[in-house]
């Protein structure tokens, strides 16, 4: 029996056991069981009216073999779950790999980088709608600021962008590119900084260049972070609303939905409830194992503030 | 010979302030380009709100006659979408704030419980939260807006709240869990010799302990209600119960509509969180971190 234990097990008045109990043994005290359940309310409350019962009123919705039939019918179905793995495959890893490298620039010490560093956080900082609004009529076409500012400095007669399918994909991708590489930028910034300098510093003394610094001692460092940016950004990707239905809107003629947009679509546009339902629950099984995935690589690693 | 080698340590020397210089040259360069992408859409936004009406579109690359008449308009409700603006504005602020107020109770409630009260199997809880995320928030929204009728919170502020507070308590529960590890048990144990029940515990040794997680999470759930739309515009559809973000994408309903104004609209929207970001940016992105380094 240690000290502690002997210090906090004499409490006969009560008839607990020992405060210090065997790791699979523990749990609350008689006492307390009652205090527990009263703080668990709350969140098993939420937890069950908004998430349980959702899930299964969607679930039960879409529940329809005749939905699904007409949803594998519809080529706008497949081309929608085509635009979503390309902004995946595209958005996630574009805006991962250029943020990791960026993070490297905005590493250097001077003091311009440090400035322009404010500035770069911008799109972060602004309001996903704002931003998008404002993206949309820059590339607007005749007029909007993209193809004004192509004649002026270049005398060339801008595209209209959203009446081709690859040039409004392109918008798209590059649009939630521009939102979300600054985030990531931060992150890994804040993983590089959390590097210990003594390793560079052994590194260094064994006479290791820059580039061999860069690819023996930050790329395995950062390589836990950087899966687990992918499964979380890759899992905020497929469910993304805001980019696709505010940048181009679907056009041209709704080719470029994704399944993000596709229930809303259906539902609004057209009253297919179910159909857009069935849709968007076709995703899961691709972002259950991911999630899955997600929540034991994040229970290894440990939080900062 | 010292001579010799003294010159060949100037040119070496030399040589080495010339790359430095055009390294740095570089790298000038490419935080032009670097500025010049991330300031685009910005600048767009202040030139089209900077302009007249009719002059939206009109090929300027600057603001042929800057004026600040469209925030004039916001400031006083002057066009029919905006006539309800700043009561718009006071409903984002209180959505914004409830929804933070109720994840800060309802995930340190729930994480204390797990993690101080020694819950068995309370894992299950956490883990069960975080499998919130395994379908995407748009993919609810629609059963969302049935489930609301039901409930009998049709265009009501609270069902709004209610949505936030589902998606950000999973997050700031286990922000809570992982933070509340540097809290020693030990004063928890001492603070129950001295005869403290759960409630005080938790009120005078967990939340005071907890305040910089506290503050962090409080900001991502104001912020998160602030910037949202989808649920906002599927949640509430008249006038005085929507927030600035229905209000602003309500513009797009015309294709006459005055943009000028809606580009101002989204300026004032943005103000906020751009403060708030700048102001608590090191939480912000460290928080979410997680430390993965270490992992």
């Amino acid at each position: 029996m240690s000290v502690a234990q002997e210090m906090y097990a004499p409490r006969p008045s009560t008839g607990e056991k020992p405060f210090r109990q065997p790791p699979w043994a523990v749990g609350p005290r008689a006492s307390d069981v009652i205090w527990a359940a009263a703080f668990l309310t709350p969140y098993i409350a939420v937890l069950l009216a908004f998430v349980v019962y959702p899930i299964c009123f969607a679930l039960w919705l879409s529940y329809d073999a005749d939905a699904y039939r007409h949803l594998f019918d519809y080529p706008h179905y497949w081309i929608t779950m085509f635009n979503t793995l390309l902004m995946v495959v595209v958005g996630v890893n574009g805006a991962l790999f250029l943020a990791f490298l960026l993070s490297g620039y905005f590493m250097i010490p001077s003091r311009w980088i440090k400035g322009l560093l404010v500035v770069y956080m911008l799109p972060w900082a602004l309001p996903s709608l704002a931003a998008f609004l404002s993206l949309h009529w820059m590339l607007i076409g005749y007029g909007g600021f993209m193809n004004t500012a192509l004649e002026t400095l270049f005398g060339v007669d801008g595209p209209i962008w959203f009446d081709s399918y690859g040039l409004a994909m392109t918008c798209n991708i590059l649009s939630y590119i521009w939102k979300w590489m600054p985030f990531w930028t931060l992150v890994f910034m804040a993983g590089r900084m959390a590097i210990p300098q003594d390793v560079y510093d052994a590194a260094a003394v064994d006479g290791a260049t820059g580039l061999q610094r860069f690819s023996y001692v930050t790329v395995p460092m950062l390589a836990n972070l950087y899966l687990i940016c992918t499964l979380l950004f890759t899992l905020w990707t497929i469910g993304d609303f805001d980019t696709t239905y505010f940048v181009s809107s679907g056009s041209p003629a709704l080719t470029t939905e994704v399944l993000g947009t596709y229930a809303f679509r259906m539902m609004l546009d057209w009253g297919y409830v179910e159909i857009g339902l069935a849709g968007a629950l076709t995703a899961l099984p691709v972002t259950i194992p991911l999630a899955l995935l997600l929540i034991r690589r994040l229970q290894a690693t440990e939080v900062q503030l | 010979m010292s001579v010799g080698s003294n010159i060949a340590m100037n040119s070496e020397r030399r040589r080495h302030k010339r790359l430095k210089y055009l390294i740095e040259a570089i790298a000038m360069v490419f935080g032009l380009v670097l500025l010049v992408w991330s300031m685009l859409p910005v600048y767009n936004m202040v030139l089209i709100a900077l302009s007249d009406h009719g002059a939206v579109f009109s090929g300027n690359i600057y603001p042929h006659d800057p004026n600040l008449n469209s925030f004039v308009i916001i400031l006083h409700q002057g066009f029919w979408y905006l006539e309800h603006f700043w009561h718009q504005f006071g409903n984002s602020i209180f959505i914004g704030a409830m929804t933070s107020f109720l994840t800060l109770a309802i995930a340190t409630m729930t994480s204390f419980t797990v993690s101080r009260l020694k819950l068995r199997h309370g894992w299950l809880l956490s883990n069960a939260a975080l499998m919130t995320y395994v379908i995407p928030a748009s993919f609810l929204a629609i059963p969302f807006y049935r489930i609301m009728s039901i409930y009998g919170l049709g265009n009501n502020p609270w069902s709004v709240i209610a949505a936030m507070v589902t998606f950000a308590t999973p997050y700031a529960i286990f922000i809570f869990q992982h933070y509340g590890k540097s809290i020693p048990m030990e004063l928890d144990e001492s603070a129950r010799i001295d005869g403290a029940t759960p409630v005080q515990i938790y009120f005078k040794i967990y939340l005071p302990l907890m305040s910089p997680a506290l503050v962090a999470v409080g900001t991502y759930a104001l912020l998160l209600a602030w910037n949202e739309y989808l649920y906002q515009f599927m949640l509430l559809s008249t006038p005085d119960s929507m927030t600035v973000s229905v209000a602003l994408a309500q513009f797009l309903n015309s294709d006459e509509s005055p943009w000028n104004y809606m580009m101002a609209t989204a300026i004032v929207y943005a103000l906020p969180p751009i403060a708030i970001y700048y102001a608590s940016r090191r939480y912000m992105a460290a928080g979410l971190t997680m430390g993965g380094v270490k992992g």
